[in-house]
Order: structure tokens, then C-alpha cells, then sequence
């Protein structure tokens, strides 16, 4: 049930991408406009970071580092630095918008690379370890493409919004 | 029911072959004391990697040249080595695997070739590149022509002719669709062929199996974790550290239904001893890396086993590190040796592990005789408990600063020595009989481990932990030792400082030297008494492969793939973060990209005329 109902969202999140894909330039200015329960959206509505003057990171940004490292890192390197199996994803969401970011998750990518370097991007869109979790992975790549998230764990953050457990509750399975 | 039909139909098979089945193995065993031949990834069934040849040695080593070269034609990691057959060389690529069988007698001409097509989704579900650690040979008997076993990355077994690389047959090993994959090269023993499975961090259930030479069908399968008829384990007569393991040891140590999902993968180097007539081999991680969602000793991971080869039987088992909580696998390889122990000449196994520890045990009886840091970094544990008489006999005795359980989900423990990559991972160690002495390519690099809740999700990563890794503080700043062990003693001989880890298998041989290859990519050229470097030589990419020797036309040769990648090109390909400049720093230690880039290539070198005359 959960599972499919995952798949349903991811599908939806891939035609979306599809339509806006022609217009991608990056992920924008990432100011926060908005503050929904201590997650932070753009003026596009599009998640993003915020990094107070002490380093202190909200905790979606957080909560993405550590995803990144358990999912992401064995094939793109640590920091989103890449490695010699997949690119460094600290430049690449600098140069797709969130909507893409989402379709490849999702839906995997084919035949990446040249010649015989066989690469493949595998579909993440039936993992709830990656899908709960895919918001706080872009915020975390958002901030390191950015470059105003150093390499390495953030030193400092805020504390887990309600919010958050709430959703992590549901998508997780209870 | 398939595989009904096929396992009685392979006791069929097996009482037709029984009279042939010991003249494979014998042949095996003639074969591998031949020093001319490379006759199986690891050298010899001991898991040695030590030849006899000394036309290249200590005084001469200076003057290696390189004597001819060869392009895979494949760019991602290449671990494990060719093996040489009298005048063929046999090695694989990692995916696609394709197979090379190179003729030396012929201007080292390609024979034959064969390219498997696979389903490149499984690339998606390896773990940490598309590696792949060699090919087999299996001799002719009256069943079978010469033949050279492949387990392509997903999982089909194949038996190829050796004369022409034509399938003679094919079987599936594993679940591509469950992170089933295959990584390891599979070993010949008797009339079998025995062979394991990765995929630890996508919760699947590890086994090991044996296929007949003759036709590829099953004979038997044991599963680290499960019931006894899974794991194949007698309750009263398979050991662990002397006391029978009880009913179901498999399952009683977790709870639920976890050890299904449980790992306990079986994708290291096996060693066979034909006296004893039993193999060994080491299961990995129990899965899921956050050890707050599978509580209990999580039998058998981790664990060193001793396993008939016809039946699978276990006769013993070591678990490592109960209740692993770092990642630290216990595949690595288990090399056979008759050490002198306190006065006594002994059967021994002797196993550095992931976990830091070097184990030297009674292979005849699984009983523990040293267990010691191999790695003085290594703090996660203070020992391994030697007192037959304490509760805690076999335990490493783990510090609660460095327990990633006992600090908790969500909870940042720092400073554990080794990291996940182990003190050593797959690498393989080499053995020299003339110093008595296992010559070892180490991790010198340290981390900082949280697990968090993971959901498991068939074919997905099912990890739960997030690493930062850095090299081991208060040291030389480099990632990697190249060390000389005592295994009987259980200390540091020597120790030479490398700036990366060495993922690299190394070679000892009767020239008083021992070989190994660099991240960076060099092959380097060691004295056996002391470590001296004596030769080095950049290939042109980093070397995970492991170095084998091989005579022709009366010259000797060394040999050893290039080809960065596996875990050590993923980590460290950006760099680690230098953890004494605090939280946070930018900069962080020199990659591996500022001095190597992807390659595919095997290199050759020999002595000048002029050295050997």
C-alpha cells in the first residue's frame, strides 16, 4: 500500500518534471521565503536551506547530510563530491532544477557515461529510505552547490520539528 | 520445484563422478606447486600468493622493465588478478566481465574472448562498483574438458571451455532483483565448484554454494544465517570455539523474522585445505548498518567458517564481532599455514580481519590462539577475550565511547578506529614459508559512524548509518600501511607508511621480495626482511588489483591489473576531510584525483636480458 502509494506520488513528480524540464537553469536563488515548521521553501516554493551566522543549519538540511551519506555517498563520494562511479552531485543540482533532480531519483537513468565507463543511475522511487527523505537530500546538495555549506557534518542545527516526525511517521510506515 | 529436480538430479550425477571427482582436485593441487603456472587467483589453496620463482629477487628487482601491456577495454575497478595455465593467461573485467584467454607462446595474442550480456540494471545494485575478483580454472576430467569458471556481477555462473570460450554451461546463483550480485571469483575444489554472494547493505540472505563441474547443477547451499537445514549445521557437532553451536544457532540469536533480510554475505577469499578436506570462508555485516533494529549476537555473521566441501556440513565456526555494529565484514581471506605456536607446530588459519584484529586459530579444531591488533590505531575494542573459562571467551571486549549501539540511533559516535573500509578489506595478504611471516596491505583510517532508522525494500539499499571517514589522527597523516605480521607472536614485523589505503593484493616470492600495487597507482617492490623499497613503477591507473607472477620461455614474469575504483576509488577519490581542522573545514586531505584517473589495464614486467644472463 505504502509502496504503491509512493510510486503514485513519484509518477506524478516525473511528469511534472517533464514539463518543466525545458526551462531548467539551476536551482535559483536559494533565500528562504517561507518558513513552514522550520522547513524553509524559495520564492518558487521550491525547498531550500538556511545556514545562520554561527553555521547552524535547519534541520532538513541536516536530516539531509545524513541521508546523502547512507544512500547517495557509496557511489557519489563524500559532500556530494563525486568519485570515480558517479558524478558529484554538488555540481549536477547546480545545473538541473529541483523537478529533474526529483525525475532521476526516481526514476533511475540509463547508459549514463561514455564508452565503457558503464554507468547506471538506479530508480530510488519505491525506497521510503530515499523517498521520505528526497526533499532533505536536495536541501543538503542545494546548500553544498551553493557553496555555503563547508564539506563535512555540519557543525551545529536546529532541533527536529514536529513537524518532521509527523511526516517521517507517515512516509516511514509508523 | 526446480531446484528439486536439480538436486536430485545431482546425486545422481554425484555417484556417477565419484570416481573422477578426486583427480580434479589432485591435478589442482599437483598444479598449483608448479611455479610457472598462477593456476588460481589466490596463488594456492593455502591462499598463500607466494611463488617459488627467484629469477627476480632482491638484488635484481631494481632492473624490472616493463615487457608488454594490454588495454581491457573497461574503466571501472579492477580487483583480483589473470591466472596462467601453461602458455594461457585467463582474466576477467569487471562488468561486463568479459573474458580475456591470452596466448603467451604467441606474441601474447588474444585467443579468444567472451563478452556476457547482461542487464545493466545491475550495476545499480553493487555496492561499491562494479568489481570483480577473477576467474577459475578446473582441469579436464573424463566429465569435462578444461573449463574457466566466471560469476558475471549478476550472479550467472559460467562454465566456459578453456580451449575456445564456448558456454559449456550456465546457472543462476542469486536474485539480481533482491541485490543478489556477484564480486568474488569462485574456487575450485574436487569435482565442485564453490562460490558466494554479495549484497550485505541490500539486506539479502547470505549462502554459499556448490555447483558440479560436470553440468552446473546444485549440490549444496548453506546460508550464514537461518535454521540448521539452511545453514547447514549439526547442532551437536559443529563447534563454536569448542562447544556445540546448539538447535537452530542461525536463527536464535535475532529477532523475528530478521535474519532473513540478515546478510552474512560470503564474497571474500576461500582457502581449501585437502588433508583436513575442509574450506574456509567469512561472512560479512549483518544487515541493516543500525544495530538498534536487529538486537542480539546476529549468528553467523561475521564469522569465520569451516565447511565440508561436499556437503556444506559446518564442523566450526568463529563468530568475530558479535553484534556488529561498524561495518567491519568478516570476508577477508583466511591463508593456511603450520606455524610454530609456543614450542608446537600448528595447523593454523590465520585471518586479519575488517575488525582490526589478526586471528590465528587451530584450523583442525576452530579453537582461538591469538587474536591481536594488526593496526595500533584500533580502538573500538580493547581485546579479544582468551580465557576459555570467562562468558566472554572469542568476545572483542568493545569501549562504550566507540559502540555505536550502546550511544544510539541518532547519536554521532566519533573517533572509531578502524572505519568501515576495516584495517583491511578484501585486499588480500600474501604468506612467505621461507620467513614464516604474512605480508599484509592495510586501511590506516578512522570515522565517525550514526545510524538512524531504515525501512528494508527488496532490491533497494538498506544501509541506515551515515560515515564520514578520515585518515587515523595522531599518525604519519597517511590512509594505508603495507605491514609484515607474525602471526604466531600476533605483532608488527615492519610497517611501511603509505599516503592511500593499499587495496592492492601482494605477492611474496622466493626472491626475497614482496610486491604490492598503490592507489596512486605504482607497482612497488619491497625486501622481504626489512620493507626497503627496491623498485616502483607507475602504471597508468591506480591499482586495486592484486600482483601474481608466472614463468615463460624461461624468463619470469610479474603481472598485475590498473584500474581505479571499488570502495577505495569512491571514497576516496574527493579526498577525506582532515578532522584537525575542525567541524566543518573546507580543504580537506589530497584525492586521489589529483594523481590518478580511470584505466583498464593489465601490465607485464620482466628483467632485462641483460640481468638474467
Amino acid at each position: 500500500m505504502n509502496r504503491r502509494h509512493l510510486i503514485g506520488a513519484a509518477l506524478i513528480a516525473a511528469t511534472a518534471a517533464a514539463a518543466t524540464a525545458a526551462y531548467a537553469v539551476g536551482p535559483g536563488d536559494p533565500s528562504s521565503a517561507e518558513d513552514v515548521d522550520g522547513k524553509h521553501f524559495d520564492a518558487d516554493g521550491v525547498p531550500t536551506y538556511t545556514i545562520a551566522e554561527d553555521g547552524t543549519v535547519d534541520w532538513y538540511t541536516y536530516s539531509g547530510f545524513r541521508r546523502y551519506h547512507a544512500e547517495c555517498h557509496v557511489c557519489h563520494g563524500p559532500d556530494g563530491m563525486g568519485s570515480s562511479y558517479a558524478p558529484a552531485l554538488a555540481e549536477s543540482v547546480a545545473n538541473m532544477d529541483y523537478y529533474e533532480f526529483y525525475e532521476v531519483v526516481v526514476n533511475g537513468k540509463q547508459d549514463v557515461g561514455s564508452g565503457q565507463a558503464n554507468q547506471v543511475m538506479p530508480a530510488f522511487g519505491t525506497n521510503p529510505n530515499v523517498m521520505c527523505y528526497l526533499d532533505d537530500v536536495y536541501i543538503y546538495l542545494r546548500a553544498r552547490a551553493q557553496g555555503d555549506l563547508p564539506r563535512g557534518r555540519p557543525a551545529k542545527k536546529d532541533a527536529k520539528p514536529d513537524a518532521f516526525v509527523e511526516a517521517e511517521d507517515a512516509c516511514m510506515g509508523g | 520445484m526446480k531446484r528439486l529436480i536439480l538436486k536430485s538430479a545431482c546425486s545422481v550425477i554425484a555417484l556417477a563422478v565419484a570416481s573422477t571427482a578426486a583427480l580434479a582436485n589432485e591435478k589442482l593441487t599437483e598444479m598449483e606447486a608448479n611455479p610457472a603456472d598462477w593456476v588460481m587467483p589466490t596463488g594456492n589453496y593455502a591462499n598463500w600468493r607466494y611463488s617459488e620463482l627467484d629469477q627476480i629477487n632482491k638484488d635484481n628487482v631494481g632492473q624490472l622493465q616493463v615487457a608488454w601491456t594490454m588495454s581491457t577495454g573497461v574503466l571501472r575497478g579492477h580487483e583480483g588478478s589473470p591466472i596462467v595455465i601453461g602458455d594461457m593467461m585467463y582474466f576477467a573485467t569487471p562488468f561486463p566481465n568479459n573474458v580475456f584467454a591470452v596466448d603467451l607462446s604467441d606474441d601474447n595474442k588474444i585467443k579468444w574472448k567472451y563478452e556476457p550480456k547482461q542487464d545493466s540494471n545491475v550495476i545499480g545494485v553493487m555496492c561499491c562498483d562494479t568489481v570483480y575478483r577473477g576467474v577459475s580454472y578446473a582441469p579436464a576430467t573424463d566429465g569435462h574438458p578444461a573449463m574457466i569458471l566466471l560469476q558475471q556481477a549478476d550472479t550467472t555462473l559460467v562454465a566456459l571451455n578453456a580451449d575456445d570460450g564456448s558456454v559449456i554451461w550456465e546457472v543462476q546463483n542469486g536474485d539480481p532483483s533482491k541485490g543478489e550480485t556477484a564480486t568474488m571469483a569462485p574456487m575450485i575444489v574436487k569435482d565442485k565448484v564453490i562460490t558466494g554472494i554479495s549484497g550485505g547493505e541490500y539486506g539479502v540472505q547470505g549462502h554459499i554454494t556448490a555447483y558440479s563441474l560436470a553440468d552446473g547443477s546444485q549440490v549444496w547451499r548453506g546460508f550464514s544465517t537461518g535454521p540448521d537445514d539452511q545453514t547447514l549445521m549439526d547442532p551437536e557437532n559443529t563447534t563454536h570455539l569448542g562447544k556445540p553451536v546448539g538447535k537452530d544457532s542461525g536463527t536464535a540469536t535475532w529477532e523475528g523474522d530478521q535474519w532473513k533480510i540478515g546478510g552474512g554475505t560470503t564474497w571474500g577469499w576461500y582457502s581449501y585445505d585437502p588433508k583436513l578436506d575442509l574450506i574456509y570462508y567469512g561472512t560479512g555485516n549483518p544487515s541493516t548498518w543500525n544495530p538498534s533494529q536487529r538486537p542480539g549476537d546476529n549468528r553467523w555473521s561475521m564469522t569465520i567458517f569451516a565447511r565440508n566441501p561436499d556437503t556444506g556440513m559446518a564442523k566450526w565456526v568463529y563468530q568475530m564481532t558479535p553484534h556488529d555494529e561498524w561495518d567491519f565484514d568478516g570476508v577477508n581471506e583466511m591463508m593456511l599455514a603450520d606455524l610454530d605456536i609456543d614450542g608446537e607446530t600448528v595447523p593454523a588459519l590465520v585471518h586479519p580481519d575488517r575488525n582490526g584484529f589478526n586471528y590465528t586459530l587451530n584450523r583442525e579444531t576452530g579453537e582461538l590462539l591469538v587474536a591481536e591488533k594488526f593496526d595500533p590505531a584500533v580502538n573500538w575494542a580493547t581485546h579479544v577475550e582468551m580465557d576459555p573459562n570467562s562468558d566472554q571467551y572469542g568476545r572483542p571486549q568493545v569501549v562504550s565511547e566507540y559502540s555505536t549501539e550502546q550511544n544510539g540511533e541518532d547519536v554521532n559516535t566519533t573517533g572509531i578506529c578502524p572505519a568501515a573500509l576495516g584495517t583491511k578489506d578484501q585486499q588480500p595478504s600474501a604468506y612467505s614459508p621461507k620467513t614464516g611471516l604474512f605480508y599484509i596491505p592495510t586501511n590506516h583510517v578512522c570515522m565517525d559512524y550514526e545510524p538512524f532508522r531504515v525501512s528494508y525494500t527488496a532490491g533497494q539499499p538498506y544501509v541506515g548509518a551515515t560515515l564520514s571517514m578520515y585518515p587515523a589522527p595522531e599518525s604519519h597523516g597517511g590512509m594505508g600501511n603495507f605491514i609484515a605480521w607474525d602471526a604466531a607472536k600476533g605483532e608488527i614485523v615492519w610497517s611501511i607508511p603509505e599516503q592511500f589505503s593499499v587495496w592492492s593484493g601482494a605477492l611474496a616470492t622466493a626472491g626475497d621480495i614482496v610486491f604490492y600495487g598503490t592507489l596512486e597507482g605504482y607497482l612497488k617492490a619491497v625486501d622481504m626482511e626489512n620493507g626497503d623499497e627496491l623498485y616502483k613503477f607507475k602504471t597508468p591507473s591506480g591499482i586495486i588489483g592484486n600482483v601474481m607472477t608466472y614463468e615463460q620461455g624461461g624468463k619470469q614474469y610479474v603481472g598485475v591489473l590498473s584500474g581505479i575504483g571499488g570502495w577505495a576509488g569512491i571514497g576516496l577519490a574527493a579526498g577525506l576531510t582532515d578532522p584537525n581542522a575542525g567541524l566543518g573545514a573546507v580543504g580537506g586531505y589530497a584525492g586521489l584525483k589529483a594523481y590518478t584517473d580511470l584505466g583498464g589495464q593489465l601490465t607485464v614486467f620482466t628483467l632485462p636480458d641483460s640481468a638474467t644472463q
